[in-house]
């Protein structure tokens, strides 16, 4: 065991980790943030999205060490204390999550769009989560939620 | 769930810390990752267990993309000595993202701008680095898979294994070469700057791949890039085309790179075009010249360019994909490249 310092959603988090955790590994098995998910585990599907100082990566194949003096950002930090990012609510509005295993990547890779561009095109929405797998909706209606909660950002 | 092999993880903060990190354990047990997006999965599945991870990310030196006013022509053959005109200088832990959106890459070096930007999905590129794609592992069908998948096949010369699945007979391996980037830092002429525990050397990209699929590159594994500096000259345009199954994520098919240079009255003085993902190494297409310089790059001699290179390119199955298919459309993409340049 090893102790690693995480900034994650704005709080200090100390840990203890094999050195050879990844970040995903450490969110939720080691600070019981299960809102990452765990799906191919290997860079192909982007349910481990997170954001880190202001960029999607992929939690899954980054090794714990690397997010130590950075802004980890995961689903469970989105919302403002009980106020839901507008993506959050939009993707409810819009029927844009059915099993909702790939959400918290995709609610991830939104932010991190809209938070660097307030007016995405639907291609560069397409673009910007061209990296999340959905095996239930289509994509169309997470492409509507994200568009719908760009206007309501004000874009 | 697929878990890392335990290792250790060294973070250097100078290119001399690393290289002498990676030079004190023994052959192999030592490898260096930047985005880790090709090393981790490849770790995962047990292609690589090495027991100490050297992270080049804390080095700061080879960060940076500058342009660099040098003297002469900016000449895209001239080896280490190319590496005296002007040129972009790009650190090698640059990720995609940051090369494809780069303004001066993008004015330069169009083509190799289209590859980082067509390299995998958003988040590999945010993470991946141009380093690490150079010095990306061949892939094949019958390698990246879990060890699992491996045992049950009874592994293969690449790994573990004493057989080759693609071609059965040889003793070679033939796995893919399958990174985006190289094929257009040779067609533009690019220097590879290696740091190792002898000091520093300079590799130009075309010399840098060997048909070896087993270690495709000439880097000793002691050895760390730290820089590409890339040729730039007024009258010189790239352009890149990849062949994928799925636009949004997937490793290139087929790649082509074509780098051209042009007199003001549209003229061909040069012209490179690079093939790649079918063996393992990038391929420079030959007779370019002879068929294109002097003239435009017009209809015809498109055409023409496009027969050449079928008749040079012969795809195998280290990708299940129908080799007949992926043969025919070489010259399809060839043509669509060079139309980008016309
Ligand atoms: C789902 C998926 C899809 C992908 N699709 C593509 C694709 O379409 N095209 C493509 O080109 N790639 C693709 N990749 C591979 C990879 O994301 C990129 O090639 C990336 O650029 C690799 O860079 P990295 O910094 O993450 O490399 P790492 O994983 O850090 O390293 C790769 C290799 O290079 C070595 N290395 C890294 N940096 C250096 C250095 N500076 N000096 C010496 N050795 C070094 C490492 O030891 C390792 O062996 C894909 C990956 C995944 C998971
Ligand atoms: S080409 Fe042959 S030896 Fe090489 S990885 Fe594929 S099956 Fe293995
Ligand atoms: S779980 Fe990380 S990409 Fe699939
Ligand atoms: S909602 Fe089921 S995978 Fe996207």
């Amino acid at each position: 065991m090893e102790i690693v310092r995480l900034r994650v959603n704005g709080d200090e988090r100390v840990c203890g980790v094999p050195a050879h955790y990844t970040l995903l590994e450490t969110l939720r098995y080691g600070l019981g943030l299960t809102g990452s998910k765990q799906g191919c585990d290997k860079g192909d599907c982007g349910a481990c999205t997170v954001i880190v100082d202001g960029r999607a990566i992929l939690s899954c194949i980054t090794p714990v060490w690397e997010a130590e003096g950075r802004q980890v950002r995961t689903v469970e930090g989105l919302a403002d204390g009980t106020e839901t990012h507008p993506v959050q609510d939009e993707f409810d509005l819009n029927g844009a999550a059915q099993c909702g295993f790939c959400t918290p990547g995709i609610l991830c890779s939104s932010v991190a769009l809209l938070d660097r561009n307030r007016s995405p095109s639907r291609e560069e929405i397409r673009t910007a989560l061209a990296g999340n797998l959905c095996r239930c909706t289509g994509y169309e209606k997470i492409y509507d939620a994200v568009e719908a909660a760009a206007a309501r950002l004000g874009g | 769930m697929l878990r890392l092999p335990a290792f250790r993880y060294h973070r250097p903060r100078t290119i001399d810390e690393a290289v002498s990190l990676l030079a004190r354990f023994d052959d192999g047990d030592a490898m260096p990752v930047a985005g880790g997006t090709d090393l981790m999965p490849n770790m995962k599945h047990r292609l690589f267990t090495p027991g100490h991870v050297v992270s080049l990310n804390g080095i700061a030196a080879m960060r940076g993309i500058v342009a660099v006013n040098g003297t002469g022509p900016g000449s895209r053959n001239g080896g280490a000595h190319g590496g005296e005109g002007p040129r972009l200088r790009i650190g090698a832990l640059q990720s995609l993202a940051d090369v494809s959106g780069h303004p001066l890459v993008r004015r330069h070096c169009a083509g190799l701008a289209e590859a980082a930007g067509l390299v995998a999905g958003p988040q590999l590129r945010n993470m991946g680095t141009i380093g690490g794609n150079v010095c990306l592992d061949t892939r094949c069908t019958y390698y990246n898979q879990t060890e699992f998948w491996r045992d049950a096949l009874g592994y293969c010369l690449k790994k573990d294994g004493t057989v080759c699945h693609v071609t059965r007979v040889g003793r070679k391996c033939v796995a893919a070469h399958s990174a985006d980037t190289p094929p257009n830092l040779i067609a533009l002429g690019a220097t590879l700057t290696l740091a190792g525990p002898g000091g520093t050397r300079e590799i130009p990209a075309a010399d840098f791949f060997v048909t070896d699929g087993i270690r495709n590159t000439r880097r000793a594994k002691d050895e760390i890039l730290t820089e590409i500096a890339v040729p730039v000259a007024e009258g010189r345009r790239s352009a890149y085309r990849k062949l994928r199954q799925r636009h949004s994520i997937d490793f290139p098919l087929l790649s082509v790179a074509v780098t051209g240079d042009f007199a003001e009255d549209g003229t061909v003085t040069g012209l490179t075009g690079v093939v790649s993902a079918l063996g393992a190494r990038p391929r420079v297409l030959a007779g370019w010249d002879a068929i294109a310089v002097g003239g435009r790059l017009g209809t015809d001699v498109i055409e023409a360019l496009g027969e050449r290179a079928r008749a040079q390119c012969r795809p195998l199955e280290n990708i299940i994909v129908d080799p007949e298919w992926r043969r025919a459309m070489v010259p399809v993409y060839v043509k669509r490249a060079l139309r980008a340049l016309a």
